[in-house]
């Protein structure tokens, strides 16, 4: 049974995973840019060891509140396309193991923006991990396509 | 075997070099056949060729290369004359090598590149009629002797073939061999230094120096003057080392994140407070400024790197096109870095083309011009203000601005009313527009009407700009405005809110501190402006800008800035510093904004967006506020560098307004006007609105129109409207500002061609205090400050 490995995080009490492999780096940071006239989902731009990275709010992405960048906020960098990109998350989970058998499609009573971001849901013990679509977390013109 | 790749990639780039060294000296001894300096360069160039070819064992390459040096050698010695044709045929040789080495460099083998029907076009050359009659040349052919030896192509392959000493050979070949030196300034005789080079053939150890001097044939003065005239050319090759530019770039971001940690630590350090370690901190603080510096510089290379082709392409082309022109170059040692120059070389080539295919004439047309048949083109590079300038001059006959602009016309550029009104270099810079191609044949150089957009847009895309002028007659002059480098900028950076934004200093013209007193911030309905040494500067407020919370207009600052061909000023809460800042490509997410050129990492660790000045003055042409644009928007006016009027009729005369003046058109039934004392007023929006009839003003002729409702253009600034009575709205047009005739007459500015028909501009504050004598009474205490 293949099984692959998730980098997990929270969200407004919502576990949500994405792979490990496309994960470059999970840091803690403080001091971001914000840049008027971007999308709403873009949170700022930060300086990662010399490196500008734009932040993505994954809260505006699922259609939450934006994060308030007051105070040190977690980033999970994805390696991306060509370039690095961060999301902003609440919380870091643990890395885990989850064998396809866990995996089911997303609910069909999961509706609203979550929905596009998700490709599906794994049972791990306890409580629900939604896997995310990279891509699509990180499209900030996502709204208005 | 694993060093061979290495040293056949050594051989490639120290080839490449060597050939383009030669193609211009081939066109230098075309202009002074006689330079025998010249062709020993050329050989000395392509024999290193020939003999690491033959080590490296491609052969053909060899064969070639000894084709060349054969009829290079009967040059030499005066065997026969060095003519237009030898230089052809020899320029075809030194193409044939370059197409070799490119077939190794791709594929690794030569078997690919014909090269029989090249060797036999070099020999059918050296078998030329001049063969066996050897001009009489002034320079004798030099003695055989042995001190020059190893300049002869025999001895070498002999040499090569015996083992002796193969190694220095092509140390050798850099330099003059010292016993010549000695020779040609008369400090030793020939016949010494042959026994002293024998004696080294055979063993002996010491220099040729040392022994001629302890044999006593020669002075150590003269030596040791001979062995400094030797130095230069060592110089070059001892002291300068290949690095790889991707080296380099890594090396520059290392440092880029050396000088963010020294500045981390700088902080802490003052933190703490201790005095020793803050001495340390600012010293390695300088040391990182040093080692940037040093490092930026290693990218910088002399724009000579990419003029060198030239030559080459300039003397191909006018051959073809039986012309004559003469390439001069100005300031060769020009440096940019060398991303910079990457960019440059196709737009410049192109213009270099572009200047012999159309600028300069044929002879006979030149001649009948009363010219020099020969002409020149110049390429001029020079340091201007933090940019690098390169003009591209020829003195052709001109771009003929009449025809450029009919061609605009047709392809639909202009429109035909758009003309009259323009400047002669507006005109000329339609070149410029995708599309336009004036060139009445289609050459296969140019004239295909992809060259100069392309040129407009390679340049843009490094942050440079085009321009060209040309006087007809006298020639043009092409001009690109580089950047110094890609990669750091000088930038001022400012406050605004609470946020920090980095500009870059070409485009700031001066600072004004706006105190609210002496200096302040006006409104032309509803548009800020800055009264700048009399003149109104348009403002854009950054933070309105931006989508951020406007600020006060007091405590601020002005920066006037330049781009687009518009001056504007824009208002920042503050301006810190101006420093050299790292430019960041942007994530290509926010390239749709517009509005930042790039990011940077400023001195906190922070960063900080770079702000991208055209584009704001771009935008600033739209900060109007929403009811004017509702006008506008009804017209979809482009944008430019152009002022916006509003066309009235008023009797038979046309007036125009400018629309930044305008805040509503507005139409209202004739029954509502009263009369308050010698005024007519209307009741607006809860406002007794001031009339004034520019029929009246304006001493109109013709009658009054006769109508249920009258046309009004109403004006507001500071609470307070005016509304000006015109017969008619005729259009929204755009007028560049420059092409109008003052008027002496009461209560216009001046007239101006708009839509081909005379139209008169309004004195818009003259109309205002027709209607409304008090209506500027809070701004006029100021204009006597100023006056």
């Amino acid at each position: 049974m293949a099984s692959r490995q998730f980098a997990t995080f929270e969200v407004d009490g919502q576990l949500f995973g994405v792979e490990v492999h496309t994960v470059q780096e999970v840091l803690s940071y403080n001091e971001y840019t914000p840049v008027p006239l971007a999308p709403p989902a873009v949170g700022g731009l930060f300086n990662l060891r010399g490196q500008v990275i734009a932040a993505v709010d994954l809260r505006v992405q699922l259609g939450l509140a934006r994060q308030t960048l007051e105070g040190p906020v977690m980033n999970v960098i994805l390696r991306g396309d060509g370039e690095p990109v961060s999301l902003l998350v609440d919380k870091i989970g643990e890395v885990v193991d989850l064998d396809d058998e866990r995996f089911e499609p997303p609910p069909d009573t999961l509706s609203g923006p979550t929905r596009e971001l998700v490709v599906g849901t794994f049972k791990l013990d306890g409580r629900l991990m939604l896997a995310l679509d990279v891509v699509q977390a990180v499209d900030t013109y996502r709204a208005t396509n | 075997m694993e060093d061979m790749g290495e040293i056949v990639g050594e051989f490639l780039m120290e080839s490449h070099e060597n050939l383009d060294q030669i193609d211009r000296d081939l066109v230098s001894l075309e202009q002074e056949p006689g330079s025998r300096d010249l062709i020993s360069r050329i050989f000395r160039a392509i024999h290193t060729i020939k003999g690491t070819s033959g080590f490296l064992a491609f052969s053909r390459l060899e064969k070639l290369a000894h084709a060349g040096e054969s009829l290079l050698s009967r040059l030499r010695d005066g065997v026969q004359p060095v003519t237009p044709d030898t230089i052809t045929v020899l320029l075809l040789c030194i193409d044939g090598v370059r197409s070799i080495l490119a077939s190794i460099e791709e594929t690794g083998s030569e078997a690919e590149v014909e090269i029989e029907s090249m060797i036999v076009k070099i020999q059918a050359q050296m078998n030329a009629p001049t063969d066996g009659a050897p001009v009489a040349d002034s320079t004798p052919p030099p003695a055989p002797n042995p001190a020059f030896e190893a300049e002869e192509p025999v001895s070498v392959e002999q040499a090569a073939g015996e083992a002796v000493r193969p190694a220095p050979e092509p140390v050798e070949e850099q330099r003059q061999p010292i016993g010549q030196i000695l020779v040609d300034a008369g400090a030793a005789q020939s016949t010494d230094v042959a026994s002293a080079l024998q004696q080294q053939i055979e063993g002996d150890e010491r220099k040729l120096g040392t022994i001629l001097l302890e044999e006593g044939k020669t002075q150590p003065a003269a030596v040791n003057e001979a062995l400094q005239s030797q130095t230069p050319k060592r110089s070059i090759a001892d002291s300068a080392i290949r690095v790889d530019v991707e080296l380099l770039d890594t090396l520059l971001n290392m440092v880029g994140e050396l000088v963010l940690a020294r500045n981390q630590l700088v902080r802490g350090v003052t933190e703490v407070g201790d005095s020793g370690l803050v001495r340390s901190a600012q010293r390695l603080g300088m040391i990182t400024s040093e080692l940037q510096a040093g490092i930026m510089k290693t990218r910088m290379q002399p724009i000579e790197h990419i003029w060198s082709k030239l030559p080459r392409v300039v003397r191909d082309l006018s051959n073809s096109l039986g012309k004559q022109v003469q390439l001069v170059m100005q300031g060769k040692d020009t440096e940019l870095d060398r991303s910079l120059l990457e960019a440059v070389k196709d737009p410049l080539t192109h213009l270099v083309r572009n200047a012999v295919d159309h600028g300069i004439e044929d002879p006979e047309r030149r001649t009948a011009a009363g010219k020099n048949p020969e002409g020149t083109l110049t390429l001029r590079a020079y340091h201007e203000g933090g940019h690098v300038a390169v003009e591209v001059a020829d003195d052709g006959a001109g771009l003929d601005v009449e025809r450029i602009a009919q061609k605009a016309v047709e392809k639909g550029l202009l429109r035909p009313d758009q003309v009259p009104n323009m400047d002669r270099r507006d005109i000329m810079a339609m070149v410029f527009q995708p599309g336009f191609s004036t060139a009445a044949k289609v050459t296969n150089v140019s004239g295909r009407g992809v060259g100069m957009d392309v040129v407009k847009t390679n340049i843009e895309n490094i942050g440079g700009a085009v321009s060209v002028d040309s006087t007809a007659g006298e020639g043009t002059v092409w001009r690109l405005t580089i950047p110094l480098t890609l990669a750091i900028i000088q930038a001022l950076t400012v406050d605004c809110g609470e946020h920090r934004y980095v500009v870059p200093q070409v485009a700031v013209l001066e600072l004004v501190f706006i105190d609210g007193k002496t200096t302040k911030i006006e409104y032309a309905s509803g548009a800020p402006v800055y009264r700048l040494r009399g003149k109104l500067l348009p403002l854009i407020r950054l933070d309105r800008a931006l989508g951020l919370e406007v600020g006060g207009d007091h405590g601020v600052y002005i920066m006037v800035l330049q781009a687009d061909g518009r001056r504007f000023g824009m208002v920042v809460d503050r301006v810190l510093n101006t420093e050299e800042v790292v430019v960041k490509a942007l994530n290509t997410r926010f390239k749709d904004i517009g509005l930042y050129a790039g990011a940077t990492i400023l001195g906190d660790g922070k960063v900080g967006l770079i702000l991208d000045v055209s584009s704001l003055a771009r935008r600033s042409q739209l900060a109007v506020d929403s009811e004017r644009e509702n006008v506008v928007d009804k017209r979809g006016s482009a944008s430019g560098s152009t002022e916006r009027l509003l066309v009235t009729a008023v009797g038979e005369r046309r007036v125009a307004i400018p629309l930044d003046t305008v805040t509503r058109l507005e139409e209202f039934p004739r029954d509502r006007i009263e009369h308050a004392g010698s005024r007519e007023v209307v009741q607006y929006r809860g406002q007794i609105l001031p009339l004034v009839r520019l029929s009246h003003l304006l001493g109109a002729y013709g009658e009054e129109l006769e109508g249920d409702t009258v046309s009004v253009v109403v004006y507001s600034e500071g609470g307070k409207s005016v509304a000006l009575v015109v017969d008619r709205i005729v259009d929204i047009a755009e007028n560049s500002t420059t092409a109008r005739r003052d008027a002496e007459e009461d209560g216009l500015v001046g007239t101006a061609v708009i839509q081909q028909r005379v139209t008169e501009l309004l004195d818009v504050r003259r109309a205002i205090l027709a209607a409304d004598p008090n209506f500027y009474s809070a701004s006029m205490d100021d204009m006597l400050v100023e006056a």
